[in-house]
C-alpha cells in the first residue's frame, strides 16, 4: 500500500504571547515572554504566583454566551485555535465531504477548573450531591474534539490523546498516520490547555516542577542556563489542519509545509523524571527520522521540548548529541517556551507550528533569558540564545515529552 | 408579573441566553427556547436553588413550559 503525503493546510494559535497565529509568530521572533502574575485567582499564598495567561481574551467575542457557559476554557481555548486554522485552510470553501474530515485533539487534563468548581460547589453543601448536568461533559479531555466536529459537521475519526506534555503530538502523528493510510483527506488537530487554576499552579508547586522566581516572572523561563529553577505554567492551544497532499493540490490550498514523519517512545524509567541519559528521548528522534526518511544532517531545526527544568534540561541535549553526532553543532535548537511558557497538552501544538513558520520564513526563534552557562550542558550547541537566527529551514523537529515518561518527536519539512 | 415569574424568567434568559420577549408563559423549553435535555436538567436544577425547594424527577418531567414551572413553583415553595 502506497502512503500519502501530508501536508499543512492551515494554523491557529492563542497562546500567552500572541491570540493568533500572526501575534504568536511576530512575538516568537521578538522574543517575548508570556510570563507575568497570575491573574485568573488570588495565588498570594502560592509558592508560584505567575504564570503564562492568555491576555486580552473575551470569550463572548468569538463563542456565543450560551454556548461558552458549556465549555471548560480548555474547549474554548480548542474552539477558538481551530477556528482560525479551519478558516486559514479555506477547507469548508470547497465544500469536502466531510464524512472524510476527522478531529484529533490533544490535552494533558482536560476540565481541571470545571471538576475543581463542582467540587468546591459540593462541599459547600449539606452533601446532597447537585452537580450541574455539564459538569461531566465540560470536564472530560476528549469534549474538545467533539466540539469542533459539531461546529462544523466533520465525521470523520474523531477523538483526544492524553499522554500529558507530549499529548497534541501525539495527537498530530495520529492524524498524519490516519491521513496517509487514506483512512481521512483531513483531520484538524493540535491540542489546549488551561490549568492556570488553584488545582493546577497548586498541583504542580507539590510536584516541585514549577519555577518560584516570583520577583522576576518574565525571566523565569530560562531553558539551559544555570540558574533555571522549574518551568513556566503556560495556557492556550494550538491547532493545525493536516491534509491528504493531493487533496490539497486539488482544491488550490495554500501549504505551509509537509509533514515527514513521527516518533514515539517511552523511557519506562520514573513517573515525572527524565531517563537520565534521555534514551527514551533519544530512541524517540531516532524512530521519527527513519519514519521521515531523513538522515539526522538534513535537520536544520530542533525546537526542543527543554521546559527549564533542572534534570530535563541536561538529558535532552544528551539525546540530541546522540543521535545527531557532530551535526548537533549545526543545527539551531531552541526551546520557545522560555517565551510562551509550558503549554503541557497544547506544548506540542504551538512548538510544531514554531517548526512550521520557521520553515516557512527561514528563522528560527529564540531560546530567551540566557544568563550564565550551565557546565553540564555542551553549549557548543546552538541553543539559538536570546535572538532569533536566520538560516534555510527545510526540515524541522520538534520534541515533547511528557509525565509518564511519554516521547513524541515531529518532523516537518518544506514542501518540494 | 409575579415575583416568582420574574426570577423563573430570568433564569431562563440567563441559562438559554435567550430574549426576555421570547420566554411567554405558553413557552415550552424544547420546543420554544432551544434547550436540550441537559439545558432543561440544569434548568430545574437551578429552580431548586433559587427557591429552595426540590423537585423529585418525576414532577420535573411534567414541567416542560414557563408557565408549568411558575405554578409548580407557586404550589410548592414556602
Amino acid at each position: 500500500m502506497e502512503l500519502k503525503r501530508v501536508v499543512v493546510t492551515g494554523l491557529g494559535a492563542l497562546t500567552p504571547i500572541g491570540n493568533t497565529l500572526e501575534e504568536y509568530w511576530n512575538a516568537l521572533l521578538e522574543g517575548k515572554s508570556g510570563a507575568a502574575p497570575i491573574q485568573q485567582f488570588d495565588a498570594s499564598k502560592f509558592k508560584t504566583q505567575f504564570a503564562c495567561e492568555i491576555k486580552d481574551f473575551k470569550v463572548n467575542d468569538h463563542i456565543d454566551r450560551k454556548e461558552a457557559r458549556k465549555l471548560d476554557q480548555f474547549s474554548q481555548y480548542a474552539m477558538v485555535s481551530a477556528t482560525e486554522a479551519m478558516a486559514d485552510s479555506k477547507l469548508m470553501e470547497s465544500e469536502p465531504n466531510t464524512d472524510r474530515i476527522g478531529v484529533i485533539w490533544g490535552s494533558g487534563i482536560g476540565g481541571l477548573k470545571t471538576f475543581q468548581d463542582e467540587h468546591e460547589n459540593f462541599l459547600k453543601g449539606d452533601g446532597t450531591p447537585k452537580f450541574n448536568p455539564f459538569f461531566i461533559p465540560k470536564m472530560i479531555a476528549d469534549i474538545a474534539a467533539g466540539h469542533i466536529s459539531i461546529k462544523y459537521g466533520l465525521r470523520g475519526p474523531n477523538y483526544v490523546t492524553v499522554s500529558a506534555c507530549a499529548s497534541s503530538t501525539n495527537a498530530i502523528i495520529d492524524a498524519f498516520n490516519l491521513i496517509r493510510l487514506g483512512k481521512a483527506d483531513a483531520i484538524v488537530t493540535g491540542g489546549s490547555e488551561a490549568a492556570v487554576n488553584i488545582m493546577g499552579v497548586g498541583g504542580f508547586n507539590g510536584l516541585r516542577a514549577l519555577s518560584m522566581r516570583n520577583d522576576s516572572p518574565e525571566t523565569a523561563s530560562r531553558p539551559f542556563d544555570k540558574d533555571r529553577d522549574g518551568f513556566v505554567l503556560g495556557e492556550g492551544a494550538g491547532a493545525l489542519i493536516l491534509e491528504d497532499y493531493d487533496h490539497a493540490v486539488k482544491r488550490g490550498a495554500k501549504i505551509y509545509a509537509e509533514v515527514a514523519g513521527g516518533g514515539m517512545s517511552s523511557d519506562a524509567y520514573h513517573i515525572t523524571a527524565p531517563h537520565p541519559e534521555g534514551i527514551g528521548a533519544r530512541n524517540v528522534m531516532i524512530e521519527a527520522l527513519k519514519d521521515a526518511e531523513l538522515a539526522p544532517e538534513t535537520v536544520d531545526y530542533i525546537n526542543v521540548h527543554g521546559t527549564s527544568t533542572p534534570l530535563g534540561d541536561i538529558a535532552e541535549p544528551k539525546a540530541i548529541k546522540q543521535v545527531f553526532g557532530e551535526h548537533s553543532y549545526n543545527l539551531n535548537i531552541s526551546s520557545t517556551k522560555s517565551m510562551t511558557g509550558h503549554l503541557l497538552g497544547a506544548a506540542g501544538a504551538i512548538e510544531a507550528i514554531a517548526c512550521i513558520m520557521a520553515i516557512k520564513h527561514d528563522i528560527v526563534p529564540p531560546t530567551i533569558n540566557h544568563f550564565t552557562d550551565d557546565p553540564e550542558i555542551d553549549n557548543k550547541m546552538n541553543f539559538t540564545f536570546n535572538k532569533a537566527e536566520k538560516r534555510t529551514v527545510d526540515v524541522a523537529l520538534s520534541n515533547t515529552f511528557g509525565f509518564g515518561g511519554h516521547n513524541t518527536s515531529a518532523i516537518f519539512k518544506k514542501l518540494k | 408579573m409575579s415575583d416568582i415569574k420574574s426570577r423563573v424568567v430570568s433564569i431562563i434568559i440567563d441559562k438559554l441566553g435567550v430574549e426576555e420577549a421570547e420566554v411567554t408563559t405558553e413557552a415550552s423549553f424544547t420546543n420554544d427556547l432551544g434547550a436540550d435535555s441537559l439545558d432543561t436538567v440544569e434548568l430545574i436544577m437551578e429552580f431548586e436553588k433559587e427557591f429552595n425547594i426540590a423537585i423529585p424527577d418525576d414532577q420535573a418531567e411534567n414541567i416542560q413550559t414557563v408557565g408549568q414551572a411558575v405554578s409548580y413553583i407557586e404550589e410548592n415553595a414556602k
